[in-house]
Order: structure tokens, then sequence, then C-alpha cells
């Protein structure tokens, strides 16, 4: 018996009840974790394959067809072994022998079961609702029996002024109907809108040619003498006429099944943070369920159910899920509206209100206790996914209030060129300025490949995938293509591919369990790969060198290529050295020795850097041992995750403004801090006056000379984005610079994230936290200072030890003998 | 393989770091040689098939390398670049006899 027949042995059998959106992910995301686990079985009411039940009503308003609209087609089952029952109903459930039985005498055995059965539409228990031409709108038959419909017939009443009502009513129209939508509500989507933004919707609807009656009840719908339709009465006695009636008054969970084999249901089929029933054998997911006593109807949730659930049909056992915030998008061509949250607002909540009716713009801001716990957009929701994501943060919003109504770009916060307004974009706009990625095709991609979160985006168009500067307005644009389906990038986030584990997961378990190699974090951690990826590996090398400094041995092979040989590398596969030179402070005999340098290996450019450095640009990789040997210069880290360089200007020696030794005090600190690894690069300076020529307000650490002391600012960033740097304590000595500016260096090794600088990192947990541990408490500021020290102590100059001999090899090639 | 194609004697396993790789210098271009975490060797033509990175300085992981420009990931075996990502660097046959390294060119 070979391997493959030992396997399938052993495998378990998993059936899947419902062949929709969220029974379909929650395979796919399974298959991705452990594809050789279940044989699977999928049983689906409809004769068709998973389709994007979202985008029925781009089909019945005739800008997509059912083909466009289908995910996973019935080949993609067979090419995953899937067993696919299409168009058969599971009838019973038979949880003591473990199998389904379909209606027509199908049946599948089970080790684990998952229901995904998803909603049915509520009929109003009216007279006539049984009538033929009575539809609601669920699914592709639906839409196919109101496109046929609209051939023939010639008025059609909606009942339901809903997100689902309102995308039939247009799409009837567009297909040449007259339509009018009954609703009970005083205004429409009254559930997503406030009774302003609902009545410039209908106002915008009423333009397109559909009717609104509002504030009405439905008594009956009438028979025309042969069983179809003729119109609707309602309860003040008034009749319509109508040849088509759709009913889209709301959805319930379809729990028939399960109540029938006797799950525990309540509105839904209740389920736990696992997404477990109370038959541990059994799973549940998407609108079917009740978690934490609500029902989700819309797709977002789904999708985080469909992940978390996978997470434990593979036995994996972390993940929990903890209920979603939903967000809303009326999928009406040309109609704009997003809405989250609380946005009605009421006692104890604020409302900041811009309207502009006339313009046909209406935005509402809800706040409660300085942060954003509601919004409702009409007309312009360019900023819908950035308001969506402050509420879900749920951060303080109290020093954005004053720009907070204008958006994004206000605050300067949307990517290189301040543009945010996604949705107005032309197709042919560059949105990825690194990778020269337009608009169109991210869009193409997006709709071609089916892709729901960032993270796809970024690999299928490499958009937001170098300096990552433009994911905000890749995330938009990604929620203006797929709307609700769209999943917001999860704040903690999976390392890389290779585990579930967050960055936090990792360093808490390295500090915790004292593990000081890869092979040990891999091991404890569970890792999926033998031994990571170039995305992981590195940032376990940082935690745990930075967590157990002299016991973690550092490993080469887990760092990039520059830190490897301690130079950059250029797009040639050349490399740059940059010497030493504190402070920016050089000698005679140092440039004299940097010209021979260049001259001796025919270096193509010697540029100055702007951390006041020389840059040798074009060295080979053979020749770097003996350029650092000639130079006889100490490394200047410009290749690394690590301090870079202390940028000065001349101070109080030379200039006449000058209130301090500036250059001194910048010389100190690169030798203090020589050789330090951390998250992402630092970057300092020091300026011996306000004038600030140093230009310390956009360094990690910056450092402004006053005539009574020094004044620290920190978190400041000149780079993809430009941070200014925020001020953090005054001190009085150069010793105290050292302290304090030491203790948050410390704090940011320690705590940030890999490859987060420190402006990322004080976002994440606040500047008074800073001030609390570097500049409030005196004993954890010198605790951290001391162990900052520590770590460095005694830690070799890299270029010293490769010219001694170490890992030489590398550096050479292997030449063939003729 | 072809009767003009030749086994070349390049170095000892040992003398490349385990996860790491050494270049071979050749006029039609280099050839990187990697040596992976099972000590298994695997050679490619030292060219990203994406911008001409030198992958012969990326970071090697399981069979797989990623490129040091753009992190582009190749498989060692195949020299094929990971889905999404489309195209193919060249590979040569290579094979370890009595821990020395044997490179066809």
């Amino acid at each position: 018996m070979d391997m493959a027949e030992l396997q399938g042995k052993t495998r378990q059998k998993l059936v899947v009840v419902g062949n929709g959106m969220a029974g379909i992910r929650t395979v796919e995301e399974l298959l991705g974790l452990a594809p050789e686990m279940y044989d699977i079985t999928v049983f689906g009411a409809e004769p068709h394959p998973n389709y994007n039940r979202i985008l029925l009503s781009p089909v019945l308003a005739g800008e997509q067809d059912f083909k466009d609209i289908i995910l996973n087609s019935v080949e993609w089952y067979a090419e995953h072994g899937i067993t696919l029952h299409m168009g058969k109903n599971v009838a019973t459930i038979d949880r003591v022998r473990r199998k389904v039985i379909a209606e027509d005498g199908t049946e599948a055995a089970y080790d684990r079961l998952l229901l995904a059965t998803g909603s049915t539409p509520f009929i109003l228990p009216v007279p006539g609702k049984a009538l033929d031409g009575v539809i609601s709108y669920r699914d592709i038959r639906d839409t196919e029996l109101m496109m046929d419909a609209a051939k023939t017939k010639r008025q059609a009443v909606v009942i339901g002024g809903g997100l689902l009502g309102l995308e039939a009513a247009n799409g009837l129209k567009l297909r040449g109907m007259e339509v009018t939508v009954v609703h009970l509500g005083d205004w429409l989507l009254d559930r997503q809108l406030d009774d302003v933004a609902g009545d410039l919707l209908r106002r915008a609807l009423e333009e397109r040619g559909i009717g609104f009656l509002l504030g009405k009840q439905t008594a009956a719908i009438l028979d025309d003498g042969q069983g179809g339709v003729a119109g609707v009465r309602f309860s003040d006695g008034e009749v319509l006429d109508a040849q088509l009636v759709v009913m889209a008054v709301g959805i319930r969970p379809n729990t028939a099944l399960a109540e029938s084999c006797g799950l525990y249901c309540e509105r839904g089929i209740v389920v736990s943070d696992a997404l477990q029933t109370y038959d541990p054998r059994v799973y549940a997911v998407g609108e079917c369920v009740s978690h934490r006593g609500v029902a989700y109807g819309l797709v977002a949730p789904l999708f985080e159910q469909a992940k978390v659930c996978a997470n434990h049909l593979a036995q994996l056992g972390i993940g929990r899920y903890q209920g979603s915030v939903l967000s809303t998008k009326l999928k009406v061509t040309g109609i704009d509206l997003f809405s989250a949250g609380d946005f009605m607002g009421g006692e104890g909540m604020e409302d900041i209100v811009l309207s502009d009716p006339a313009g046909g713009v209406y935005k509402k801001l809800v706040l409660k206790d300085d942060k954003l716990a509601g919004v409702c957009l009409y007309g312009d929701t360019a900023d819908g996914a950035w308001y969506f994501k402050l509420l879900r943060e749920g951060r303080s919003v109290a020093e954005l209030r004053d720009t907070l109504m204008f958006g994004e770009s206000t605050i300067g916060d949307a990517g290189v060129q301040g543009q945010s307004k996604a949705a107005s974009m032309k197709d042919s706009d560059e949105v990825c300025g690194c990778n020269g990625v337009c608009k169109g095709s991210i869009v193409k991609t997006i709709k071609d490949k089916g892709l729901f979160t960032l993270d796809e985006v970024k690999k299928h168009t490499k958009a937001a995938s170098s300096c990552g500067s433009c994911s905000g307005l890749v995330e938009q644009i990604l929620m203006s293509v797929v709307g609700t389906d769209f999943q917001e990038t999860p704040k903690t986030k999976a390392v890389c591919g290779c585990t579930e584990r967050s960055h936090g997961e990792v360093r808490k378990a390295i500090r915790e369990q004292h593990l000081l190699t890869h092979a040990e974090v891999f091991h404890f951690l569970e890792w999926r790969t033998p031994n990571g990826c170039a995305t992981c590996r590195p940032a376990i090398n940082y935690y745990l060198l930075s967590s157990w400094p002299h016991e973690a041995v550092d490993d080469p092979q887990s760092r990039f290529v520059n830190e490897r040989v301690h130079a950059n590398i250029q797009k040639d596969g050349t490399f740059s050295v940059i010497p030493q030179m504190k402070g920016g402070v050089t000698t005679a005999s140092e440039l004299r020795r940097i010209a021979d340098v260049a001259d001796k290996y025919q270096v193509p450019m010697v540029k100055v850097t702007g951390g006041q450095r020389i840059d040798l640009l074009g060295v080979k990789k053979e020749d770097l041992v003996n350029v650092w040997q000639d130079l006889g210069m100490q490394s200047g880290h410009a290749y690394g995750k690590s301090i870079r360089t202390v940028k000065t200007c001349v101070g109080s020696e030379f200039c006449r403004f000058g209130t301090q030794n500036s250059t001194q005090m910048g010389i100190d600190l690169e030798t203090m801090l020589a050789n330090m690894w951390s998250p992402h690069k630092v970057k300092l300076a020091v300026s011996g006056c306000p004038r600030n020529c140093a230009e310390a307000g956009i360094k990690d650490v910056g450092v402004i000379a006053v005539d009574s002391g020094w004044e620290l600012y920190v978190g400041g960033n000149g780079g993809i984005k430009t941070e200014v740097a925020q001020f953090l304590c005054k001190v009085k000595t150069a010793e105290e610079v050292k302290e304090y500016s030491g203790a948050f260096l410390q704090l940011y090794r320690e705590e940030a994230y890999y490859l987060d600088r420190s402006v990322h990192y004080i976002a994440r947990v606040g500047l008074e936290y800073i001030k609390a541990k570097v500049v409030a408490d005196a004993a954890t500021r010198q605790a951290l200072y001391q162990r900052l020290l520590f770590s460095l102590q005694g830690l070799p100059d890299p270029w010293a030890a490769r010219i001694a001999g170490s890992q030489k090899n590398e550096f050479i090639p292997i030449k063939l003998q003729a | 393989m072809t009767d003009s194609q030749h086994w070349v004697h390049i170095c000892a396993l040992t003398d490349i770091p385990p996860q790491g790789s050494r270049v071979v210098e050749r006029a039609s271009g280099n050839v990187a040689v990697f040596r992976t975490h099972d000590d298994q060797v695997f050679a490619l033509l030292d060219r990203c098939p994406h911008k001409g990175g030198p992958l012969s300085q990326g970071i090697v992981h399981g069979h797989g390398v990623t490129c040091p420009l753009h992190s582009w990931q190749i498989d060692l075996a195949s020299g094929e670049a990971r889905a999404p990502d489309q195209g193919c660097a060249r590979h040569f046959p290579v094979k370890l006899e009595q821990g020395m390294v044997l490179l066809a060119l």
C-alpha cells in the first residue's frame, strides 16, 4: 500500500450542507490550512456552483452576466477532490449514525459536519402571498424570474425599502418596468441611514423614475382571476396595480434542518466563538447562525467566521470569532451611500453634520467619548473606509476632531499624493508609484480573481507591496469594488503565511519560554514550514537577539543580504559602502583613504549622503572585505535595521547662534549606540539651537539644544510619509540626553514589531505610554537604559569581524577551471 | 542530459553555508549553487526572471529562495517563480558525490 492510499484511509470525512459563499469560503480556508485532512462532500440546493450572491443586483441591472459572478467553477470542486451534489436538498441529518440524507436518497457519512444553510426570505403573511408573480429576491432563480417578468409585464411593486428592495427596484426600472417601492418605515433604508440621508436617497431614486409610498402597510395582494397578480391593497384601502410583486422585507436564518435534527437554535443555529454548535461534531457558519445573539445578513462577517471555523476544523484550535462591526453600501450604480455603527446618535453622543442637499452631499459623524461611534455618508463616500477603520479601532479622535469631517486627505494620511478619492480616480491614474500599478488594473484584478482582502490584492497586483504608502488607497479601491464583501485587514496580523501567530505572540513566546534559536521558535509555535520564509526569519532573528542579548546567536542566513554582507545591494548586484563618520565629522586622513579606495577599486560613484557621510557606490561583492580593510574605518550600518547615523549641526563651537555643543552630543550618542540592531532603521539628529539645522524634527530621536538644556523629540520620520517628531521632554544635561533617548530606544527595541519605525510604534501604544515609562518613572527609565547598555556591550564592528576572516567564503566566487 | 554537457567539480558541500549559496563565475552568466537545510544542492542561473536580481544573495527557505531585489520567490528545483508571480530562472543539473558538489554545464 503506498503512502497516498494509507493517508486516504486515515482521512476524515467533512460534509458541508450549503453550497453558498459562507460554506465554500470555509472550505477554501480549510484547504489552505490542511488540504489533506478531509474528504469533503458538499450539498447545495441550487443547481449551480458557488456564486457571488452580492452581485445579483448588477446582474439584474444588466451590468453583469451570471457567468461573471460564479466564484468556484464545477472544475474547481473536481480539482480539489470535493464531491459536489448540486440541486440536492438535504432532508435529514442523523446525528447518531453521523450521516446526512438528501431528498433524493443520496447519503453521506461525516466525522465533521458544517452547516451553511443561509437564510430564507421573509414572506408577509397576507392574502395572495402565494400568487404567481409574487417573488422574493434571494438567488439566481429569483433574479431570472424578475428578468423574465420585465419582458412581459408593465408594473412592479417592491415591498420593502431596504438594501435588497432598492436594488431590485433599480434593476427592474432599468429593465423598463414601472416600479413603485412600498415601505413601512418613514424613510428608506431606515436601518442603514438617518432620515436626512434617506430623504436624499429617495429624491435621487425618484429622479430615476422610481415611485415611492412610505409609511404604507400592505394588506393584501390581489388576484387577477387566473392565479396571477393584479395589484396590491394597503391597510388604508388604497390599491396599486401591478403584475409583479417583489417581497424584500427581510431575511431569517434558515434553521429548519438544524432544528429537525435537534440542534439548539434561537433566532439562528446557536454557535460558540469557535463556530461550533451544541453538537461538537457539527459546525455552522454564515447567515444561518446566531452568534452571541446576533444573526448577520452581510458577507463580511461570514468571511471572518469562515476563517475561524476553518482553523478549528483543521484542528489548529486557535482563533476566536468575536462578532463583527458592520458597514453598509448600496449597490446601485451612481448612488453612493455608506453607513456603519451607531449612526442615529442619541443621549451622550455628539453629532458632527455636513449637509448640502442641493449638492447631494450629506455626512454625519456620531462621536461618543471622543471616539467615532457611527457614520452615515451620502453622496461622497470616499472616506467611508477610513471612518470605518477609525470606528473599528475605537481610537480617540479628539485630536482629529477639527478636520475629521473633511476626510483622510486633510490629515495628510492618504498616501504620497494626498489622493484619497479612490472612487473618483480614473482607471489610468497611478495608484502605486513604486511598482507602476494604475487603478484600472487593480480593479480588473480584483474582479477577475475574486479578491477580498488587501493582502490578496498586494500579491496579485504588486500595488502597495513595496513601500506600502498607498495601502490606504488600495484598500479604498478594494472597498469601492467589492462593497460590503470587503474584508478589513485584521488588527493582529499573522507574521507571514508560515504561521497564524502575530508578531506580539511570537515575541511573547520567545521571552516567556526563553527560546534561543529559530528551530526552537518554529517547534514551539508549530510553524507550518520547515524553516520559515524570507519574511518571518529576519523578524524572529531580531526578536531572539533583542530578547536575549549575548545568549541568542545571530543567524546570518536569516538576515537580508544587506545585513549579511554589511553593505547595500544595488540594482545591478553591486554594493554601496558607507563608513561610519560620527556626527558627520571627518578628518583629512580619512578623506585621503576614502579617495585612495575609490581609485584603487575603480568605484563608479562617490556621493555625500543625507546623513552626513560618504557613500562609495558600485563596489563588487568580492572587493568588499578589501575595501573595508583599506578604509580602516568602522561600519556605518547604512544597510541595516539598526542605528544609522546621528546628524548634527556645528553647534556652539563655531556657530554664532549655537547654545550647546551639538556636534559632540551627536558623536557621543553615535558612540553609545554603535552596532545597535532595532526593529527598523533608527536615525537621530542633534541641533544646537531651535533653528534646527540638523532637521531633528523628522528623526526617530531628535535633540534640539536650547539655552537651558535640551529638548527631546521622538517618532519623526522623513521617509515614505513625512512625520513630525513629537515632543517627549526637556532635560538639562548631556548625560540625561543619553539616558532618556537610550531608554526610549530600548523601549522601542523591546516592544515594537519588526519593521515598524518608531512612529508606527508610538501610534500603536500612544505617546502618553512612552512618557509614563521614559519620563515619569525614573526607575523604569534607568532599567531600560541599563538594558540597552548591556545589550550593546562588546558588540563587534561587523567589518572588523569580516576582515578577521569570519564567513570569508561567502565573498569569494568560485572560478571554473578552464 | 546530452553528451555535450559534463559534470564539473565545484567545491565541497561544506564550502557552502547551510541555507546559503555560492556563486560560480561563468562567461555566459553566473550560476548560483544553493545548499538547503536538509543538505540538498540546487543550481540556478544567478538572475531573477523579474529584473535580473542576483538570486544567490537571497534568503533560502525550504526549497525556495527569495530574490533580494523585489522579493520574488523562486523554487530551487524548477526555477519557477511561485504564484502569483510568473517567470522561470534556468536551472542546472547538480549533484553530490562523497561530499563534493558537481555541476553540469
